[in-house]
This record gives C-alpha cells, structure tokens and sequence, in this order.
C-alpha cells in the first residue's frame, strides 16, 4: 500500500464514523444554548427522560404519572418530579452526571410503561435518543490539552461510534498527538455514562436534549467526500487519466502530494566532499 | 467554584460569541485560580506511575500538595500527562492512609492469628529482628527474604541490596520486576553483555515503521503512544503495525493489526528472519563485522514445580547455554518457518504476515519495535525478545537513530532500581553478579566488608565453601521471586520483607502458593505499605510507609534517563520511607547474629557493631553532613532520612553507588553516571553520562564514547564486541486450553490504573471512570454461554474462581477462543486464576496465558 493511500485510509476511517461531527462542535452548541434559554422554564437541561420517551409535549399528554418505569429500573436511577421540582410532577426523568441510563438490553423501563409514553417500538437500546452528548467546555477538557484522558471514549457502550478520538498534531508540544473526543448524533444515545465518568470537577461532556444540542446543515448542503464515500464511488463520470509536461525526475500524484521532485542526485562512488577521496588513497587497493 | 444557571448560560455565551470572534477571554473561574495560586511552591518530580518517566511539577502549599502540571520543559512530556498523572496529588490523600505500625496481636502478644494493633517503630522492629535472626540461623541464607520493587527510589534499592547482601550475607533479594522485565534483561545480557535499551525516546520521531509486539502502548505508555501517534499523523510513509493476541487501543492506529494465537510469536519472528534470508535482504557487512550465531538448548519446560508432570518431561530444564553454529546453520533453524506454515500456525492472515517481513526486510525503512509484557510476561520470554533481536542484526537496524528494538519496562524505576542497582537475587550494582567471584571481591572491596561477606551463586569463595552462621556451608544462594512464595509454603523460608509492591495481589496462583505462604504459621510477614492493600490484609506486620515525593527520591526511566526530586511534603503520622524503615531496621541487628565468627576475625573492628554501622556509616554512606536542602530560587525542603540519620543519606548512597558504575578501575564500564548534585539541577540526564555528557544511542560511533573512532558500531558489553543472534523455536505454551478449561485467559493493566490500584482507586475520580476489572470477552463467546454484555460471569481456572462482569463492547477486543482479565482490581483478584509458570531462564512469571473456563454466575 503506497504511502497516500496509507493516509488517505485513516482519513476515510475517520470520516466515514464521523458523519456529523460538525454539528456537534462549539458553535452549533451556542445555537442550541440560544434555544434553551427561551425554553428554560419547561425542564432544567440535565433532566433528561427516559429511553424511548416520546418528544416532550406528547410524552407529557401520555405519561399517567404511574412510576412502573422507575420502579423496574434496576440501576434506581430514575427519579420521579416532586411538587416544586423543575420537571412536571410524577414524571420520570434521571441525571446523567449522577445516575446514567446503564443501557440494559431488555430496557425494562419501556416494557413496563402502560401507556406508550415510554415507546415501545424501542427494542434496541442503541436505537434510543435520551439527549445527546456534547463536548461542551473544550477549555477545561484536558483532551484537548493533549493530555491521554479519553474516558468518554473508553466508557462509551457504543463504542467508536457515538464517540470517536479524532487524532491531531499538538502544534505546542510539536511531538504528540491530540486524542480530541468526538460525538457523533447518529449513534449517541444521550445514555449520560460519559459524562458520569467525566473525571474533571464539572464534567466537560455532558448531555442535552437533542433539540438544544443539535444544529442543522443547510438542507440543500452534501459533504462532498462522505457522499462519495457512502457511494462507494464518485458520484459523477470519474476522472479521466492526467498527463503531464514535466521535467525530468518530477511527477505529479493528483490525487495525493501533486508536485514530486525526486530531487535526490544519483549515487556515485564518491563522498561529496573532495578531501575525502584524496585522503582515501587509490580507490582500486 | 459553583456558577448559577444564569451565570453558566451568560459565560458560556460570552464565550461561544468570543470564539466566533476568534479571541479568548478568560472566565471568572481561570481569575478565582490565578488567586488561589499565590504562595504556591512549585518543584519537579517523576511522575510516579509507568516506566515512561514523565516529568511533572509538583505545587506546595502549606506542607500540602495542593496542585499539580505536566513539566513543559520536560522532553518526555512537554507538560501533558496521563489521566493517572492529571491526579497524582490525590495518591498521597486517601482517606485510609496507615500512620502507625500495626502487629498481630492476642493479649498484647504476637500472635499470628491476632487481630492488627498498633505498635510503636521500636517494638515493630524488635519482633521483627528476633524472627529475622532465628530465621537465618535456622535456615540459611534462603531463610530470609525481601521482595522490593521497581518503584523503589534508586537509593531505597541500593540500601536494600547492601542490607541482604552485605549484612544477612543472603541473595534472598528480589524486585517485583522479576514479573515484569527480568525476561528483557535475559535477553540483553544473553545478546549484548549489557543489561538496558540502547536506544531512547527519540526514535518515536526517527523511524518509518512501528511495529508493537505484545505492548499496549495506547494505554501502558500513554505519553510514549503520543509520541508515536503524532509520528504516523505528520511523516509520509510511516506505518504502524500492532501484534498481539487481542485487540487493543493500539489497533485504533494500526495499518496492519494482527491478532495471533498465543505463543505463536515465537514462530512470527521466525518466519520473518527467515524472510530475510530466503531474500537475501539481510546486511552481510553488518553480520560479518558485529553478530555470532548460537543456538540455546530446546525443551526446557516451564518453570514449575519440579514435581509438575511438564517439568518431568522437559529433556532440558531450565537450560540455556549457548553453543556457537554457523550462519548456515541459523538459516537452516528457521528454514521450517514458511509464510503458510506461520499463518496456519498463528492464525495471522498471510499478506499481513508478509507486509510485516517486508517492512523489517526494506533497507530504506528504518524500523522500531517496541514490546513490553507481551514478550517479557512468557514463558519463552528470554527467547522471544532474543528473536525480535534477531531480525534487527540481520539487518543492521539497530542502535541508531529509528531503527530501534525497544524493550520499554512497565514500572517508573525498574530500570534506575531493579535493574541498576541490582536487586535482584543474583545481581550486584551496575551489572554486576554474585555468581563471579571476581564481582563479589570487588563489592566487598567497595563496601569496605571482608572478604568472603557476600554469598556466592554457589556458596564458594575462591572455591572454598564460605562459612554460615547456621554452621553448615552456605551451599547454593539464589532464589527468584516465585521460588519465594513456593519456599514460604514449604517452610523453607521463614521471614519476607515486602516493601513498595502488592505481591498478593500480583504473584500468580494465589490461593495454591502466595497465601499458604504468607500464612503458613512459621512465617513471619512483614508489608511497608502507605494503604490497607491485600498484601497488607495477608500480613503479620505492616509498616507505614512514606510514599513518593514524601521523600527524597530517583527514578530511572526505559531510555536510561536518571530523575530526581527532593522530598516536598512530609509523610502523614508516624509513616516513614522505605529507606528509612531499611536504615533503621538494621540497628536492631548485630554482625554477630547474622555473621559466623570467622568472617568477624578478618574484620575484628566490626565486632559488637550493628548492620547499621558496618553498612551505613563506613566512612562513605555517611560522607556527606546533613544540610538544608534548597532549590535555585532559594526554597526550602525537609529531607527526614538526613535529619534522622545525621547525615545527607541519599547522598551518599547514591556516591557510593557510583563507585560501582563510575569509578575508575570498575569490572564493567557502560553505566556512568553524573555526580549526585547534577541531577537535582537537570530534568534528567540519559547514562553513560560522561564528562557530563548524555548518552542517547549507545554501541554506536558518534553517539557512544565507549565506541572508539573507526569501530562503527561495537557491542562492547561482549568480550569479542558482537552481539549474539540466538536462534529458538516455536514450543507450545504450558496449559493451552482444553475441552473443560476452553478459553486462554490474558490480564494486564488499563489506563486508568496504576497496577494493583492501591493508589489509583483512591482517586475517586479514576475509580468512578473504571470502577471494576471485568472480562473482555468476543460476543460469539458470550453468547455461547448464554452471557449478554454487563452479565456477571464465574471465570474459572484449576486454580481458582471469581465473579466478574462481562464486557463484549469495550476497548479489548479479544478473539474467539480469548478472554482478557485487567489485575487492577482488589475485589476481583485474578491471580487467584493464573498459573505460576515462568520462563526457566529468566524465572519471570507468564501472566499472559492459562486456560479457564466461563459460565453464568
């Protein structure tokens, strides 16, 4: 395997289980804190719902307050609302920096939910949507730093798939590399277990309601490279072959370095420096 | 400091708006620690964890530590850390830390079945001293035994090996670095002559190829796997290829990951230097001017009891005397080792096999290989690092920059201690051994003790038998770590010293050898310990112990880079450091209770003197008077060993021990090191250190002094200057698995933890992230026995049984037919399930491969 397709295969790797890593950086997380603000009087951000909650208005019509769910959860972590509470009373909800969702397979809080407000078209656990996780504070986390933390990634139960480490040049050190924590929304489950494992004093990843974490690309947009990707091939007539005026010992890899001067002069028997061969005595001894 | 919703919602508005903008501001948590730093004194440390040696500054704030930052200026780390270095402050403050001695007791008596009370030093070391005497009387020089520590300070090694050697005159002395490289060292003196890496750190930048064989590098060597990763991102060409026998973080790099059948690399490293030949790649030049060929003997069994069925059948037991053969004969010996035998055999597809032996065998490629417990933790362990070498000196590719066989080791000081000083049961310091009787005279000459103090391998002084204070001869000495344990069994061992390690937890078999030892009524168990660790629960005595910076303190790292640091906060109640508790322990005995009269009438000054005075104020250790420890900006720091003692005690142990390995006239040059105040001032200086001058590759002209100009390249740890290729074949490993015990079982280390976790699980931090070993297992295997992910699981071996849970998603994937078990854990100790097999050469334990058996619990 020659050395361009070497790179390029780790960046297809990349990109392939990254396909929507942008949507969940920093900018499109202030969006979503815009979003909050006007919204903050329904539920605190941290109170995330169950798996398989319906969207909040409908799961709020059709919970009958019963808290089956919290009582066949076998992890306790479900907390019912109290009189007074920021989240409508008798309905479930947990926190992930507290009490994660631990992704039981069976999910035994659906299957005890009388009314639906729990959906139980959700037979896999991976399939739910709790909140999605965002790497919030890319001060503090020490990822970012280049420090070999990467607990989210290591904690993560989907793993290499709603959290991926994307590998970077620490342009400070000038020889390590950055492990930066990456969440991808088309596999997060919001389940909240990195953020509990989070080892900083306030976790740097935590989990919001996905309409407050989630940005939106422009509906018209495509990615050009995961579209080709996804194809397995362009996705217009391929390119025809290339050819070059070039100099002697110069060529051109369009798709890889362009440019290449293989400049290195042809060996001789002789050292470059003169005095080396005078010294040396007859070469023919 | 708690921000309110509004305040979080405003500042972090601020600051996404600020980023748009493409400016930080800082926000009012950064200005409330810009405060809470003032007043804080700031001072280097090795960090205390792996073998990797990163520096860190260490911040002190009222006689706490407070605070703490990657070294920036340290060219190992560059001021990052890991997720264990990020807490290191927090390994001093756990909640349970031991303050005061603590001795079985019923009715204010030792009892061995008494319950722990606290007792003062005076009354610990007088028990103590009693059974150590009888101990050595009765029994011998095996009688006694100390099992110290690659995390031990070089002078806490250094004063250990002096106490053993010199005073109790026994070789009963050994690191839990037997465990961990004694395997790499075997190879090393087997191959060059000369125990340590002859390379460094900066190969991660020099070579093209990485090849990881049976090293997590990704979570053991976090910094280290940095490093290499940076390399594969920013250099064209470069490629990373992982071996192992399951799959780990490293394959998140890797362009060519293979996953072979345990044991089986024994045959990998075969067929590529049989590649090499069948393509005519090797380096003729090289081999001619620098290799010999030899073979080592075959069938050589397992290092188990001698009653073991395997070791009655091994033709040639515990052998390992090489015999020089041809270069013909060599290909020959690896000529069985085709690509499709290999790739049956080790179940590695071919072309990735291939791949591999291309990339050792391109000229134009420069090639590190890096290995850590994978090769060394086996029990071919001295075989296979042997191979690995190898493939290197056929090519030439070695000792120069990038291409670099590195055998990186686990522990911060295994190198610095173990390794250095010597603490092993044949070793003396810099390399020497107690099997040369030259050797021995020249230690005794040093020490200042007559002649004849230092026991033999074999119990003969210029072939006299030595005399003993049991009246009989000394007879054989040596005794390696897992002989320990099977001699405490057996009541041929009596006392056991464990300082600076967690031998219970980490000594494989449990149940069958360690805990029948440790509790066997004859035997007398003492622990230093900082925690209530299982070691400590299966004590007879504990010891408090200082821990890390609570004392002044060197480690030596994998490149040879020797770190100190002065002690920045005191140990907390009566807790004192191992040194120390050495020191002091030996006031309590006399030359006449460990030394026969005839060896006192050559000496008669020392008569009526303690072990203390004999080794610790000779006139050399104790050269140096005490003296206010400053840095350069004028801070000041405690240093209790000198205050106690009266005299600036690492110091001069650490002068002494450079006349082992810097003076003139020593038996073996190659370990030269600066004098004692130069490494308080440097961020660690990489030996030979000579003339003030580091060394980064050695063997090789330019780079080494000890290669002269026109030598090239010059392995002078041999006699004629050239390496040893040694070549061993495929054998099988001890206890495959079988129809009842159908998984091989591997264990090992995470991230997260440092070892037995005594420290790290401390951290709540660390202990919240990764609160307990589970077994990584492949989902068919799971599901086979009816197991689903996060299902508790009974993991059996012949040995024993525990209760974990089962993990078929998380960051080991191991294959079918494998389970990986992490040892981290107290509550779930997997050494009850391991197989105390070693290599017969190396006598280091093979964690990495017995059978057992999973089902639902």
């Amino acid at each position: 395997m020659s050395e361009s397709e070497t790179k390029n295969e780790i960046n297809r790797r990349q990109f392939l289980g990254n396909m929507l890593k942008t949507a969940c950086s920093v900018g499109l997380v202030g969006l979503g804190l815009g979003a909050y603000s006007h919204r903050a009087s329904s539920m605190p951000a941290n109170y995330l719902r169950p798996p398989g909650a319906l969207p909040e208005e409908e799961f709020l019509g059709a919970c009958i307050r019963c808290g089956l769910c919290v009582r066949d959860c076998p992890y306790e972590i479900l907390f019912l609302g109290e009189v007074g509470d920021e989240v409508a009373t008798g309905t479930p909800y947990f926190i992930a920096r507290t009490g994660p969702c631990e992704m039981c397979e069976e999910i035994p809080c659906v299957v005890a939910c009388p009314t639906n407000a729990l959906d139980h078209e959700l037979k896999d656990i991976e399939e739910s949507r709790m909140g999605l996780a965002v790497v919030i504070d890319q001060e503090s986390c020490i990822a970012f730093h280049g420090l070999r933390c990467e607990v989210c990634f290591n904690v993560c139960p989907i793993r290499g798939r709603a959290i991926s480490l994307d590998m970077q040049h620490n342009t400070r050190s000038g020889k390590h590399a950055l492990f930066i924590p990456v969440v991808h929304s088309n596999a997060c489950t919001g389940c909240g277990l990195c953020e509990r494992a989070c080892i900083l004093e306030e976790a740097a990843i935590k989990i919001f309601p996905t309409h407050l974490a989630k940005g939106a690309l422009g509906e018209h947009y495509r990615l050009g490279w995961q579209e080709k990707a996804e194809a397995g091939k362009a996705l217009v007539t391929p390119d025809t072959e290339h050819r070059y005026n070039l100099p002697e010992g110069v060529r051109y890899d369009l798709q890889g370095e362009g440019l290449i001067i293989d400049g290195k002069a042809e060996e001789t028997p002789f050292s470059s420096n003169p005095l080396d061969t005078l010294n040396s005595g007859f070469m023919d001894k | 400091m708690k921000l309110t919703r509004r305040e979080f919602i405003k500042s972090n508005a601020a600051a996404a708006a600020a980023s748009v903008a493409g400016v930080t501001i800082p926000v009012t948590q950064a200005v409330a620690a810009v405060d809470a730093d003032d007043g804080i004194r700031w001072d280097k440390a090795a960090c205390r964890y792996c073998g990797t040696g990163c520096s860190v500054l260490m911040g002190v704030k009222d006689g706490k530590v407070v605070a703490s930052q990657g070294d920036p200026d340290a060219p190992v780390n560059k001021g990052l850390n890991c997720i264990k270095g990020y807490f290191l402050p927090k390994i001093l403050y756990g909640e349970d830390r031991l303050t005061k001695p603590l001795l079985r007791k019923t009715n204010g008596k030792y009892d061995k079945d008494g319950k722990f009370e606290a007792v003062s030093w005076d009354e610990a070391f007088k028990t103590m001293a009693e059974k150590w005497i009888a101990a050595r009387k009765a029994k011998g020089a095996k009688g006694i035994g100390m099992f110290g520590s690659g995390q031990w300070t070089v002078w806490e090694g250094y004063a250990a090996s002096k106490l053993l050697k010199a005073g109790f005159r026994s070789n009963s002395l050994e690191p839990n670095a037997r465990h961990c490289m004694a395997s790499a060292v075997g190879a090393f003196m087997r191959g060059f002559g000369i125990d340590e890496p002859m390379v460094c750190y900066d190969d991660l930048e020099h070579a093209d190829v990485f090849v990881l064989w049976g090293a997590n590098m990704a979570e053991m060597h976090p910094i280290l796997w940095s490093r290499l990763t940076d390399t594969r991102l920013t250099k064209p060409g470069c490629e990373v290829h992982v071996l192992s026998t399951y799959e780990h973080r490293c394959y998140e790099l890797a362009d060519n990951g293979m996953v072979f059948e345990p044991q089986t690399d024994l045959a990998i490293l075969n067929y590529i230097a049989n590649y090499i030949i069948q393509n005519k790649a090797y380096n003729k030049e090289f081999i001619d001017k620098h290799v010999n060929f030899t073979k080592t003997p075959t069938d050589i069994g397992y290092g188990l009891r001698a009653t073991d069925p395997r070791e009655k059948a091994a033709k040639n037991r515990n052998k390992g005397k090489l015999s020089k053969i041809s270069f013909e004969e060599y290909a020959k010996s690896v000529e069985p080792y085709t690509l499709e035998h290999t790739s049956k055999l080790s179940k590695v597809p071919e072309d990735k096999l291939l791949r591999l032996a291309k990339a050792y065998a391109d000229p134009n490629k420069k090639v590190a290989s890096y290995w850590t417990m994978g090769f060394n933790q086996h029990t071919r362990g001295v075989w296979v690092n042997g191979l690995c070498y190898n493939v290197h000196l056929l090519m030439g590719k070695i000792a120069e920059p990038g291409n670099s066989p590195f055998s990186l080791t686990g522990q911060p000081s295994a190198c610095g201690t173990a390794r250095e000083v010597g603490t092993f049961t044949h070793r003396l310091p810099a390399d020497l051994v107690v099997k040369k009787d030259a050797h021995c005279k020249f230690a005794e000459k040093t020490w200042k003790l007559p002649a004849g103090t230092i026991p033999r391998a074999n119990g003969k002084a210029d072939d006299a038998d030595q005399s003993d204070i049991s009246g009989k001869p000394m007879g054989k000495t040596l005794i390696h770590a897992v002989a320990m344990h099977r001699a405490l069994k057996d009541g041929k061992m009596n006392t056991f010293w464990v300082m600076c390690n967690n031998n219970m937890q980490a000594a494989a078999n449990m149940n069958d050898e360690s805990l029948p030892g440790w509790r066997n009524a004859d035997n007398f168990i003492t622990v230093s310990d900082p925690y209530p660790t299982v070691s400590a629960q299966a004590a007879d005595l504990i010891l408090p112990t200082a821990m890390w910076i609570e004392k002044e303190g060197a480690y030596g790292n994998a490149e040879r880079r020797t770190q100190f640091w002065r002690e920045q906060v005191s140990a907390p109640g009566e807790a004192k450091s191992d040194l120390w508790q050495l020191m002091e322990f030996a006031k309590y005995i006399k030359v006449e209770d460990v030394w026969p009269a005839d060896l006192i009438a050559k000496k008669p000054e020392y008569a009526g003197k303690t072990l203390y005075e004999v080794l610790y104020t000779n006139g050399q250790v104790d050269k140096f008077p005490a003296e206010q420890v400053t840095d350069s900006r004028g801070n000041n720091y405690n240093n209790h060993e000198s205050s106690d003692f009266g005299f600036y005690v690492q110091k001069g142990l650490f002068e002494e021990y450079r006349l082992f390995n810097s003076a003139e006239g020593i038996p073996k040059k190659g370990h030269e090191m600066a004098e004692f105040g130069a490494y308080h001032k440097a961020r660690g200086l990489r030996w030979p250190v000579i003339n003030g001058k580091e060394t980064l590759w050695r063997f090789r002209e330019g780079y080494d002094p000890h290669v002269a100009k026109g030598e090239g390249v010059k392995f002078y740890g041999k006699p004629d200057g050239r390496a040893n290729i040694i070549t061993a074949p495929y054998e099988p490993a001890a206890e495959p698995p079988d129809k009842e015990f159908d998984l091989w079982l591997c264990t090992g280390r995470v991230l997260e933890h440092w070892h037995s976790g005594s420290m790290t699980r401390r951290v709540p931090e660390l202990y919240r992230a990764v609160p307990d070993a589970v077994i990584y297992m492949h989902p068919k295997d799971a599901k086979k026995r009816r197991l689903r992910n996060g299902a508790l699981a009974k993991i059996s071996s012949r040995r024993g049984e525990i209760v974990c849970k089962v993990d078929t998603k998380g960051r080991n994937k191991p294959p079918e037919g494998l389970v990986f078990v992490p040892w981290f854990d107290a509550g779930r100790l997997i050494n009850k399930l391991t197989l105390d097999q070693t290599d017969p050469l190396s006598k280091e334990t093979d964690y990495k491969k017995c059978a057992v058996k999973i089902a639902r619990a």
